[in-house]
């Protein structure tokens, strides 16, 4: 009995011994309860919450790029798409099968679908076909029944209905990069587009909009279970551009087959009302991504079709720079109007003799006449005399060699060379250079958009600036009444009689550019308007004294050696509307290649203008004053 | 006949209506209010519905309820007749498991039988209970203090211990051992010789890791730092914290757990269910939980202390610390305490074949209490 009371007395103790420890270790379970569902609490409950709930972009509708009309230039197509949710299909090879049946699917299409299924979860929609037509689209939903787990769905895509028309102008849309994504949430989204180039570019926070945002909630695997709130985004702004649709058709049309660029502006205000180049692409490519062998064919082309030549071309003027060099020695006081300049055909300076373009000379010209005939001779003369400088100092004032407003991300300032600059290139500056960039050769780096730049400030005095926005969100931009923009400070007289010699040019026998005159305008009451210009031609070869002895033919040359052939002009020449620059790259001569694609551009431009067709001049809101 | 007396006659036999008169009826209310608690729990787990979990729950608790009844109307000396016969049947089923079942998550666990899933190291940890009971029933404490008497009953340990981990399933040999070991504690194992097993555990654990499945391993090292993979091992962990956290003091509502209902919590209707249990009630309500649950261990306990002979308080302790260990495994584990281990949460995880063999240990604990007052014929011949 002593032996069983000792061993139970051994045994309570024990007992409760592990009794309290146990009740000890179930006590701090309950501490560690405590600690984590109240002292830990808050931060647990915000944990939670950010498990649960997933917040989500809607993207806005991209805003419209429209023409000075209205004409959509840019804007969002429906997409329609074919989705597969595989959870609700028993059999996704037979449902992709039947659906072959209604749209063929390839060997390299079933094997993406195949690899995007594998990486959801099976409620997670894949896409299985975008840009299906209207009528797929109806043959799947009547063969519903037997493509179970097909949705067919709507999302917008970025569609540029002129194509290759406005390639370089409106630019384009692609996907975005990813440091654009840091910048703005919304980029994040599946299929969103950022504008990559032109106008899509320039604008693209207002075209973007401002993203909205859903609040869902979501469970372990992402599946959505509810909306809890629900913030619509501020749709994209559309952007009314200065382009006119029908101008820029019919001068891509003339432009042709050559390698070339033309801008049409309203000379009173720099709206551009056309800026063509050739060749062009076709912008909806960068939205469903390039191909490496477009992408070979488009940057190997010598052509140079992704390039907006109108504003990122660079060429030297030619003779088209004439009236700068003229008004800069009318200026500096070097040359009056009335005095001539004997021509014999060339000019000899120091060592080297300098070459007119006509062999025999002009004889004796002035200004007016040099203009019209476009005498080297004077030109040289005129050049020696009032320095590069004054001639560099002369050409900013137009426009020129110097950084326009044009919205353009590709734009170019170009380049007038000055002694300066020469001399910081550690070579000398001799006069020689001087008379050779009196005839608007050597060191230039123009534009055609600063050439035409140029023709509205001789024709207006004004120091427009050429730019492309005409409205965002209808609400019009500054810079569209001439007033807008300041006097050039330069003497009247002066650009008067760069304006008669002009004139001369195209409208006066012995002219250089009569080939350019205007046709009358069809249905027009008024007498026709006249255009005057410039022509210009400039040597990408030298050309040498063998050669010029040969009896030299540049048009015998190979194509890339043959002379840019370049025309200026502006018209109606007594109260000038419209100025207009084209360069046709290796053209040969301005006055054959350049002149009459300018004057037919120039026709068609007047052909749409209401005043000179004799229509009451349609008011529009916020239209320019006349 | 003094009171005194007539307490210390013991009765050798009684009719059944007796021993129903001398089942703890509050301890069966209590087991029922548990298993009420699963109910609920497990409603909620399905997403408010009584399908799949909860209505299965509730008839395979009827039917432990049967069985524990039943077991508990069977003889405490039988039981103990048996003991040998029931640990031999255990180490074979374990053999027999590591020869022929069921592979799941990487280990071999399971046999199929009756149309469910048994683990046998569920069975094995009461029958060891049993085994170790009858061979301390008749131990005096000097006779504890002799090393050789010692050595057969380790064997009893070692060989399941030594299966179940072959498996592998670490948890379950852990609480294996630690069930076995308070049991010799209780027996009158010499505290220095506790000290001594103690010593040798802390030397050996870090050895014993290097022999770690890497799943194991693994479990041990996101436990430690369970953000380190918040996608991968630690997932379960910190989903298991968040949902216990934003229950807060008062929970989120019955029904109303987001972390559960969304199926951020993994495996809420087994391992989980606690979590659950707090997200929806709170603080308040894991506590009352863990109140149930101390007073169903601690009743064990009692159940113990009043039985007068070694055989059945040896049998009620290890079946109490046997539960006790489900708890404490399971709840510090969502709690992220101790690494993770599948072990469910007795009476309230979905799991018919843990459900039996909890409701088979309380018939043997109910089956004690009973019998707590008879004579063992070979009292005394040992001692």
């Amino acid at each position: 009995m002593k032996r069983e009371a000792q061993r139970t007395g051994v045994f309570t103790r024990r007992a409760l011994i592990i009794g309290g420890v146990q009740l000890a270790t179930l006590g701090a379970l309950a501490a560690r309860l405590y600690q984590v569902q109240v002292v830990e609490g808050a931060r647990y409950t915000t944990m939670s919450d950010s498990n649960r709930i997933s917040a989500r972009l809607i993207a806005p509708p991209r805003g419209r790029l429209l023409d000075r009309n209205g004409a959509i230039l840019a804007g969002n197509r429906l997409n329609w798409r074919a989705l597969l949710v595989a959870e609700q299909t028993g059999d996704v090879g037979a449902t992709l099968d039947n659906l072959a049946r209604i749209v063929p699917l390839g060997e390299p299409e079933r094997a993406r679908i195949e690899r995007e299924l594998r990486r959801h979860r099976r409620f997670v929609p894949i896409m299985v076909r975008e840009f299906l037509t209207w009528e797929d689209m109806a043959r799947i939903e009547v063969a519903a029944p037997d493509l179970p787990g097909i949705l067919v769905d709507v999302g917008t895509t970025r569609q540029y209905p002129h194509g290759p028309t406005l390639a370089h102008v409106i630019g384009y849309v692609a996907p975005p990069a990813e440091a654009d994504v840091a910048e703005d949430p919304l980029l994040s989204l599946p299929g969103i587009r950022v504008g990559r180039a032109g106008m899509e570019r320039v604008h693209d926070r207002v075209l973007r909009g401002r993203a909205g945002a859903v609040q869902l909630e979501v469970n372990a695997v992402g599946r959505v279970i509810r909306e809890l709130e629900r913030r619509e985004g501020t749709q994209g702004q559309d952007v009314t551009l200065t382009l006119d649709l029908d101008l820029q058709r019919s001068v891509l049309e003339r432009l042709g087959d050559e390698s070339a660029s033309a801008v049409v502006m309203d000379a009173r205000n720099g709206e551009v009302l056309a800026m063509a180049t050739n060749p062009s692409f076709d912008p909806s490519l960068f939205n469903s991504g390039v191909s490496q062998a477009q992408w070979v064919a488009w940057t190997s082309n010598r052509r140079a079709p992704l390039i907006n030549k109108a504003v990122a071309g660079l060429y030297a003027p030619g003779s088209t720079f004439k009236m700068v060099v003229a008004l800069a020695g009318l200026e500096a006081r070097v040359v009056t109007v009335g005095e001539t300049v004997y021509c014999p055909g060339y000019l000899d300076f120091g060592d080297r003799r300098f070459h007119c373009w006509r062999k025999g000379g002009h004889g004796s010209v002035d200004m007016r006449a040099a203009i019209k005939v476009s005498c080297d001779c004077y030109f040289y003369e005129v050049a020696k005399r009032v320095g590069i400088d004054r001639i560099a100092a002369m050409s900013n004032r137009f426009g020129l060699g110097t950084r326009l407003d044009i919205e353009l991300p590709g734009a170019r300032a170009g380049h007038v060379p000055t002694r300066a600059w020469r001399i910081g290139q550690g070579k000398a500056w001799n006069i020689g250079d001087t008379i050779v960039h009196g005839i608007g050769q050597g060191f230039f780096q123009l534009t055609p958009l600063s050439l035409a730049t140029m023709t509205a400030r001789l024709a207006t005095g004004r120091q427009v600036q050429p730019h492309l926005t005409r409205a965002i969100g209808g609400v019009i931009q500054r810079g569209h009444r001439p007033e807008d923009w300041p006097t050039l400070g330069i003497g009247e007289r002066g650009l008067q009689v760069m304006r008669e010699a002009m004139w001369a040019v195209v409208n006066e026998q012995g002219g250089t550019a009569l080939i350019a005159r205007l046709p009358p305008t069809p249905g027009a009451t008024a007498p026709p308007a006249q255009m005057s210009g410039k022509t210009g031609s400039v040597q990408v070869r030298n050309v040498t004294r063998e050669q010029r002895e040969r009896g030299f033919k540049s048009e015998n040359m190979p194509w890339e050696y043959r002379p840019h052939a370049l025309f200026v002009g502006y018209a109606p020449h007594d109260a000038p509307r419209y100025a207009l620059a084209v360069v046709v790259e290796h053209g040969n001569a301005g006055s054959e290649a350049a002149a009459p694609v300018a004057r037919d551009i120039m026709a068609a431009t007047m052909a749409r203008d209401p005043v000179i067709r004799g229509e009451r001049p349609r008011v529009a809101e916020g239209a320019p004053s006349r | 006949m003094s009171v005194m007396e007539r307490r210390l006659i013991r009765e050798n036999s009684f009719d059944l209506t007796s021993k129903l008169f001398r089942i703890s009826w509050i301890y069966v209310l209590l087991l029922t209010a548990l298993a009420g608690v699963g109910y609920v729990a497990l409603y909620s787990a399905a997403g408010g519905s009584p399908e799949p979990y909860a209505a299965r729950h509730l008839f395979r608790f009827a039917v432990g309820l049967v069985l524990m009844l039943t077991v508990a109307m069977i003889d405490i000396r039988f039981i103990q007749k048996m003991s040998w016969l029931a640990w031999l049947g255990g180490v074979v089923l374990l053999v027999l498991v590591l020869k022929m079942g069921n592979v799941g998550k990487g280990a071999q666990r399971w046999i199929e039988l009756g149309g469910m899933q048994w683990q046998p190291s569920e069975l094995m940890k009461l029958v060891l209970i049993l085994a170790l009971a009858s061979w301390f029933h008749r131990a005096s404490w000097e006779r504890m203090g002799n090393p050789l008497f010692l050595i057969p009953p380790l064997i009893a340990v070692a060989i399941p211990v030594g299966l179940i981990l072959k498996q592998p399933n670490l948890g379950t040999a852990v609480i294996t051992a630690v069930v076995g070991g308070t049991v010799f504690l209780a027996a009158g194992l010499r505290w220095w010789k506790v000290a001594l097993v103690a010593i040798a555990i802390v030397v050996a654990a870090p050895v014993g890791y290097n022999h770690l499945r890497d799943y194991q391993r693994a479990r041990i090292d996101t436990f430690l730092n369970p953000e380190s993979d918040p996608l991968g091992a630690g997932y379960n962990i910190i989903q298991s914290k968040i949902a216990l956290g934003s229950g807060g003091i008062w929970g989120k509502g019955y029904l109303q757990g987001t972390q559960g209902h969304l199926n951020f919590l993994p495996e809420k209707q087994t391992d989980f269910i606690f979590t659950m249990l707090a997200e929806e009630f709170g603080l308040v309500g894991g506590l009352a939980v863990l109140a149930l649950l101390a007073c169903i261990i601690l009743g064990g306990m009692l159940i113990a202390l009043r039985c007068r002979h070694q055989y059945g308080r040896l049998v009620a302790l290890g079946i109490s610390m046997n539960f006790f260990m489900y708890v404490f495994v399971n709840i510090a584990m969502v709690m992220g305490a101790i690494p993770v281990g599948g072990v469910p949460l007795p009476l309230v995880s979905h799991g018919g074949s843990a459900m039996i063999t909890v409701m088979l240990g309380m018939g043997v604990l109910m089956s004690v209490h009973v019998h707590r007052d008879v004579e063992f014929e070979d009292r005394g011949r040992e001692l």
